[in-house]
């Protein structure tokens, strides 16, 4: 077992605890998830094939459409969205999704901004809980 | 940081302008923060791309700003919508899913939009000018007003278009603010012979790589042999921001922010340079196709849509031609351009080839592709890049003219010429 204590900023601040899908490659929803189900559809994308529904999502930012907001909105009411989303920089189309999420049924989510370093101890598979103030534990049980 | 509202901005939040503006300022308020604005600015115009019709949720929020009284307080262009409206009977849109992207479509005009229904506004009489603020939704037509035109707008998502459209206001942060649009990163283009550059498919390959390499940071390219045309420029940063997340790319000596290097970077040095060449370009070219089969059941052109002049080259390609009989050939477009190409007699060659025309949509966005059609060509690499996980079709990528030469051999050709040099 391995427990990492990392500090975030909440750039939506809330509480939730999943398991991790990680990759350091950008995402674009639109195109890349499919909301009904909550897989990711992205066939050039690492975790093409990987369902983030109900985990923690841990990628850099979005990449291309600027309809990925609107894709994470339709996931979130569809209850198909990850519980909270990780990045590098406070990335606004997610954190849009999830203002409008708010706005619309009171189903916000949060997201959390960590260092470039601190964002590649992350692996798929740690169990992560995030914290009100945007820091998080990160737990691995080790490969044997 | 604190975020500075005016007087104006106060009174919208506070709903003295009515219960649409205050959702709309609150939304943008918290964004504001959230990146980090110390101010609001004023914009001139809008582009909303919420009008795609993806599901209830996006539905909902445009019918509750719509029954909120939502009016939008800049001249604001709508993207594509979710269906053709007049002729998505004649594809394979099920009529409940045309029903919603209908309601969509209603709840957008109802604001005082001006029902464009396009992904390419540049190409209305909308077009905004040099150093206009603007708030743009749309990838595509994002990095063009800001890189091709020198309009501003950060790179908006969808449901925030609207919200700074209803507003008349934007975040002052990124690209509205000139520090923050001098290149970064310096990519010349080494030995690319000029018969490729002159070619149209250079360009979506050449952006399908600069989307890649620069990611979300500005590129300047440097080292073009001839002066790109308006569509070619389209190809490229509809690729760019597909590929990555490009919102502004500046090319010496041709856009507007780029008369030479210094003015590009903005007298600073680049972090980092580096040489473009004809492996990469070959190996991003390689990436745009999904299949080594040569069938080939449907021919997709127009994304973004097809402007007057591509409509313009297209017609002597397939003047006195028919395409075969088990390939379809389709343009997409919007209503003006289509209008405009049918005006300039552009359209007749088209239909005795045996083309469709779809307007107001995209094939990215309305399900009006039979599950036959499995096999594709293009010559769009944004399409090339989306439609695996959008639509799960195999594509090919080729020029226009292989598109036109495929279709009617009815099996993929493409000539490999230009590439192999």
């Amino acid at each position: 077992m391995g427990i990492l204590v990392l500090t975030g900023r909440p750039v939506i601040a809330g509480r939730a605890s999943g398991i991790a899908l990680v990759s350091d490659q950008p995402l674009s929803f639109w195109g890349g998830y499919d909301w009904k189900s909550g897989e990711i559809t992205d066939r050039r994308h690492p975790l093409s094939g990987m369902n983030a529904k109900g985990k923690i999502l841990v990628v850099p930012f979005t990449r291309g459409s600027s309809t990925t907001t609107a894709v994470l909105l339709e996931a979130i009411r569809a209850g198909t969205a990850p519980v909270a989303i990780i990045t590098t920089a406070a990335d606004f189309f997610f954190a849009l999704a999830s203002v409008v999420a708010g706005e619309l049924y009171e189903k916000s989510f949060p997201l959390i901004a960590l260092s470039d370093l601190d964002f590649g101890l992350l692996r798929t598979g740690d169990q992560i809980e995030i914290m009100e103030d945007g820091n998080l534990t990160s737990i691995r049980k080790e490969v044997t | 940081m604190t975020l500075i509202l005016s007087d104006r901005d106060h009174e919208m939040q506070a709903g003295a302008h009515g219960p649409a503006a205050k959702m709309a300022m609150s939304i943008l308020v918290r964004m504001a923060e959230i990146s980090g604005a110390k101010e609001l600015l004023d914009i001139s115009g809008a582009h909303i791309d919420s009008t795609v019709y993806i599901g209830d949720a996006g539905l909902e929020f445009a019918e509750r700003l719509a029954s909120l009284g939502a009016k939008v307080s800049v001249p604001t262009t709508l993207n594509v919508s979710g269906l053709d409206e007049h002729h998505w009977k004649e594809w394979a849109v099920p009529s409940d899913w045309a029903r919603q992207a209908q309601r969509q479509m209603t709840a957008y005009q109802s604001m005082g939009t001006i029902p464009t229904w396009t992904c390419a506004p540049y190409q209305t009489e909308m077009r905004p000018v040099f150093g206009q603020q603007i708030a743009w939704g749309e990838s595509n037509a994002i990095v063009f007003a800001n890189s091709v035109i020198g309009a501003r707008t950060e790179r908006y998502p969808d449901l925030f278009d609207v919200c700074c459209a209803i507003t008349g206001r934007a975040p002052a942060i990124g690209l509205h603010l000139t520090e923050n649009r001098a290149g970064k990163l310096l990519l010349n283009l080494k030995e690319i012979p000029e018969a490729l550059q002159v070619s149209d498919d250079f360009y979506p390959v050449l952006g399908h790589f600069l989307g890649k390499a620069a990611h979300d940071v500005i590129p300047v390219i440097a080292g073009m042999k001839i002066i790109p045309n308006e569509d070619q420029l389209k190809a490229l940063g509809a690729a760019a921001a597909s590929s990555g997340a490009v919102a502004l790319f500046h090319m010496v000596g041709i856009t507007p922010e780029a008369p030479t290097i210094e003015a590009a970077f903005q007298g600073n040095k680049p972090q980092e340079t580096s040489n473009i060449t004809m492996d990469m370009l070959r190996q991003a070219r390689r990436e745009l196709t999904h299949t080594d089969n040569a069938r080939l059941d449907m021919v997709v052109l127009g994304s973004p849509h097809f402007s007057q002049a591509e409509f313009k080259k297209l017609a002597p390609l397939v003047a006195g031609k028919k395409k075969s009989a088990r390939v379809k050939f389709l343009v997409t477009s919007s209503r003006a351009m289509a209008q405009l190409a049918q005006q300039a007699g552009f359209l007749e060659s088209l239909q005795e080839f045996g083309a469709q025309l779809t307007v107001d949509t995209c094939i990215l966005t309305t399900p009006m592709l039979p599950k036959e059609i499995e096999f594709l060509m293009t010559n769009s690499a944004k399409f090339a890049y989306y439609a695996p996980g959008l639509l799960d079709k195999k594509i090919t990528f080729g020029s226009l003219v292989d598109c036109v030469n495929s279709a009617i051999a009815g099996d993929i050709v493409r000539d490999e010429t230009l590439w192999e040099s």
